[in-house]
């Protein structure tokens, strides 16, 4: 089976990139182990996220929010996207310093979008606070999706636009011959000239393919979804110095996380709810909502993720061979940035070189890491 | 409550209180949960409590359950009633509420006894008020001696529908029609069956003396029904169906439905423990050795949890696996293991002999399960309709789990207990696989619902 790109991983970037390949005429085969969104991608909590990004990652984390913006007439979906805003709590003075001292790191980059509000902006938006808060920052175009969705319109657009999708099909082993990639596969060998890995937490098995070392880890992060609740509140929140993010869903439920690990056995992909650890979100949620009490926790999972040192992803032409390429290690905020990391990737493959400043994401940062 | 026990039982039916008996008796720290306020299970819901007459009328198989709740009353197992359970884990600790109050507690070993769960099936109409399974129907009899005051209408296939019908009889309740919808075929398909059943005659003449009763009292049976219609503004007020060839409706407000029972996997899907798919029985149920042991070390499972094979074999299978805890607790050694076992396995073995000749004859037919109307509702929780699933399927979501992601079937507060089965099956169909490729849902905790408050506090260390 051969076609022009092969990508390794169906989940948003694979999609993705898929997509913007299919757009400018590539013939592209995207390599899923499982099924696609199985891991990351379809489980994740949609938050919509510009505020508060590393800032190597704010020119990509923008585009990508007009790319948002406009997903139907990229996807031809709406992916149920609100913009609602996505707000950062503080409970005092020190967090307000902490605040500001961000909004001013963000101004001095060029930046607007990240603005600080005072204690009355903050009960005039979210009116069901505890009333101990003082203030925020926030990101007022921010919002959320549903993931499997958009997950869901990536490849249904990329397979229209000629893309192919094939699940249970695992890489097993990367050989190149006469100038093409030979993909050996439990569903048998495929070929191209160009090969991309979107593997997501299990991306550095691929790189090591390569002959690539990097070091991602893969963590397992937990999330908890309520039943469904009268409208309440509209932005998705954040605190300044707890772990929480939580919001009200398009229809009623809330979506409770906070960057909290599950237990994982990455061998075999199982991942075990840590409810111990999850007393913390709910004890935070209450500080907040202390009328949220007696609401019933319907849910609870968790999904796989690519985590790096830094926290940002790898957008990068390998160093070890030519015509391959990694984008992976999102670090638990990929879905934001998926509609631009098709584009760069697209870019990087056909024109050599990406439009927008991705030279903080480069895979050689770690070289020298990887050699102590 | 103590954090930690030898042997937890989760169910106080025939299994659970057998189990617990078993191994308390023999001097192990136990504790046995349930969700009831009194012990019996589905079976002998009430069975303390329950007056003399209606007793009588719940047959005697009934009684067999005093005795039952006798000796587990009279061992040292710890009793804690109206308990959940909303996770375990392979590490064998579970996650409690009790008094409302959430906690942690583990053990040595846990057997499962959760039972089983009537067979949700979608069929138009089924979410209206006024349409219920037969064994709600069957626990408002049990527990508080209510019966229907205006007359049912009696609908499904399977021993229980039939139960149900002798019981309200005899309660005098006013049974308009029993509706039959096992196919006909099925009587040949059973046939095969029939002499190793006839080793467990007692049922086969019980089912053959339930049906004459219910002639002799003029209760119309109508055999080989189909299309089955709950309608109604609001609630509901006639029954559909067709029957011999012709459409045909009936004026009732109440429509109890049964369509078979199903293992209650839940426990041990959060647990991780491995299921597969039984073709005969139509349902997922643990893989399990001989013993009741998981393929985790430690969790067993006994009784309709593990597999269907009614109350008397619950019985049996629960002092098996009370026997192989004490076993694996060094409390008594293999050998005598293997000898005290030797009469409930010989009783259990005779107990499972009629179940292959009933699960060919009571085999649902596929077009009940796989084929409902686009517009019939499947999953009640988000409102997701057959034709909905189709769709999803049509759009390349390739097994349940994806179908679920996408239509949010079975996302809803009952975590997919109502619809799992149904979208496996309409899924398996949509894209001409079978229902084990089509696969369950995967399990999500916690297993019953807890509150954010109940989470906060739970305590950081084990504390009862
Ligand atoms: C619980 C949770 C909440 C999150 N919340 C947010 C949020 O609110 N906002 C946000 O922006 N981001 C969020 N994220 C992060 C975001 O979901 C991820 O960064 C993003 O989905 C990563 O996409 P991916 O395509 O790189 O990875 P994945 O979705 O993991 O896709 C990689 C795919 O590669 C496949 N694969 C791996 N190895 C092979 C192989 N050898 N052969 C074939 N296929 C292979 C895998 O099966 C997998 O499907 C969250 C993540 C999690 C887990």
């Amino acid at each position: 089976m051969s076609s022009d790109v092969i990508i390794i991983g169906g989940g948003l970037m694979g999609a993705s990139t898929a997509l913007q390949l299919a757009m400018r005429g590539c013939r592209c085969i995207v390599l899923e182990k499982d099924s696609p969104g199985r891991h990351s991608s379809g489980v994740s909590a949609g938050g919509l996220r510009q505020l508060n990004r590393d800032p190597a990652e704010i020119p990509l984390t923008v585009e990508a929010a007009k790319m948002w913006r406009n997903i139907e007439a990229l996807l031809d979906s709406d992916c149920d996207a609100r913009f609602p805003g996505q707000l950062r709590i503080a409970e005092n003075a020190a967090d307000m310093e902490k605040l500001e001292r961000r909004a001013a790191l963000v101004r001095s980059l060029g930046y607007q979008h990240e603005e600080m509000i005072d204690r009355d902006e903050l009960y005039r938006l979210v009116p069901a606070l505890s009333p101990h808060c003082v203030g925020g920052l926030i990101c007022r175009e921010d919002g959320y999706a549903r993931p499997y969705h958009a997950l869901t319109a990536f490849r249904r657009k990329a397979q229209a636009q000629g893309a192919e999708f094939r699940s249970d099909t695992k890489v097993h082993s990367l050989r190149k011959k006469s100038g093409a990639w030979h993909v050996r596969t439990s569903q048998g060998i495929f070929n191209a000239p160009i090969l991309v890995n979107c593997a997501g937490a299990w991306a550095k098995a691929i790189a090591g393919m390569l002959d690539e070392p990097v070091p991602l880890t893969p963590k397992a992060l937990m999330l908890m979804v309520t039943e469904r609740l009268p409208h309440f509140v509209d932005p998705v929140m954040g605190a300044a110095s707890r772990k929480l993010s939580f919001k009200q869903m398009q229809n009623g439920t809330l979506i409770i996380g906070g960057a909290l690990l599950a237990k994982l056995d990455f061998a075999r992909e199982k991942t075990e709810i840590d409810w111990l650890r999850l007393t913390e979100s709910a004890a935070t949620v209450l500080r907040f909502f202390p009328q949220l009490k007696n609401v019933r926790i319907v849910r609870a999972w968790a999904g796989i993720e690519a985590f790096m040192p830094d926290n940002i992803p790898v957008i990068s032409a390998s160093q070890t061979c030519s015509n391959a390429y990694h984008a992976f290690g999102f670090s638990a905020h990929g879905f934001q940035l998926s509609p631009v990391i098709g584009r760069i990737l697209s870019e990087l493959i056909l024109d050599g070189r990406s439009t927008l400043p991705i030279e903080p994401c480069h895979i050689g940062r770690f070289n020298n890491m990887e050699k102590q | 409550m103590n954090n930690h026990y030898q042997l937890l039982v989760i169910g106080g039916g025939p299994a659970g209180l057998a189990a617990a008996t078993t191994a308390a008796e023999r001097g192990v720290t136990c504790a046995l949960l349930d969700e009831q306020p009194t012990p019996g299970g589905q079976i002998y819901r009430a069975i303390e409590a329950i007056p003399e007459q209606r007793a009588k009328l719940l047959g005697p198989e009934y009684l067999r359950g005093r005795k039952l709740v006798n000796e587990f009353r009279q061992s040292a197992a710890e009793y804690f009633p109206e308990t959940q359970v909303w996770s375990i884990d392979k590490e064998h600790q579970a996650g409690l509420l009790h008094n409302h109050q959430a906690h942690f507690i583990t053990a040595d070993q846990i057997i499962i006894a959760s039972g089983a769960m009537e067979r949700p099936v979608p069929f138009p109409g089924w979410t209206l008020p006024g349409v219920m399974q037969a064994g709600a129907g069957q626990i408002l009899f049990k527990s508080a001696g209510i019966v229907p005051d205006n007359g049912v209408v009696l609908a499904g296939s399977g021993p229980l529908l039939l139960l149900l019908a002798w019981q309200y009889l005899h309660a005098g309740v006013e049974i308009r029609v029993l509706l039959d919808v096992t196919p006909f075929a099925n009587h040949l398909q059973a046939l095969p069956e029939l002499p190793r059943a006839l080793l467990a005659y007692r049922y086969l003449s019980k089912g053959i003396a339930y049906q004459l009763e219910l002639k002799r009292a003029g209760i119309p049976i109508m055999f080989g029904v189909s299309d089955l219609t709950a309608e109604g503004n609001e609630r509901l007020q006639r029954v559909r169906f067709s029957h011999a060839g012709k459409r045909k409706s009936i004026v009732s407000e109440l429509l109890l439905t049964h369509f078979g029972v199903i293992p209650h996997i839940w426990l041990t899907q959060a647990a991780g423990c491995k299921h597969r798919w039984d073709n005969s029985q139509q349902c997922w149920r643990p893989e399990l050795d001989d013993w009741g042991n998981t393929d985790i070390e430690g969790i067993l499972v006994a009784g309709d949890g593990a597999g269907i094979y009614g109350a008397r074999a619950a019985e049996h299978a629960g002092r098996l696996a009370g026997l192989q805890v004490l076993s694996a607790l060094n409390v008594i050694s293999r050998q005598e293991r293997d000898q005290l076992s030797r009469k409930d396995r010989k009783r259990l073995h005779e107990e499972r002999h009629i179940r292959p000749f009933l699960e060919a004859y009571f085999h649902l037919p596929d077009n009940l399960l796989a084929t409902p109307g686009n517009d019939t509702i499947v999953c009640r929780c988000e409102e997701v309709t057959a034709g909905q699933i189709r769709e999803a399927v049509a759009a390349g979501h390739e097994n349940s789990n994806q179908v679920k992601f996408f239509t949010r079937c079975g996302m809803g507060p009952c975590q997919g207990r109502q619809c799992a089965n149904a979208v496996a099956h309409i899924v398996a169909d949509a894209r001409g696989k079978s229902v084990a490729e089509t696969g369950l849902f995967r399990g999500r905790p916690p297993v019953s619902p807890l509150t954010l408050g109940q989470l906060a506090q739970l305590p950081k260390k084990g504390t009862a």
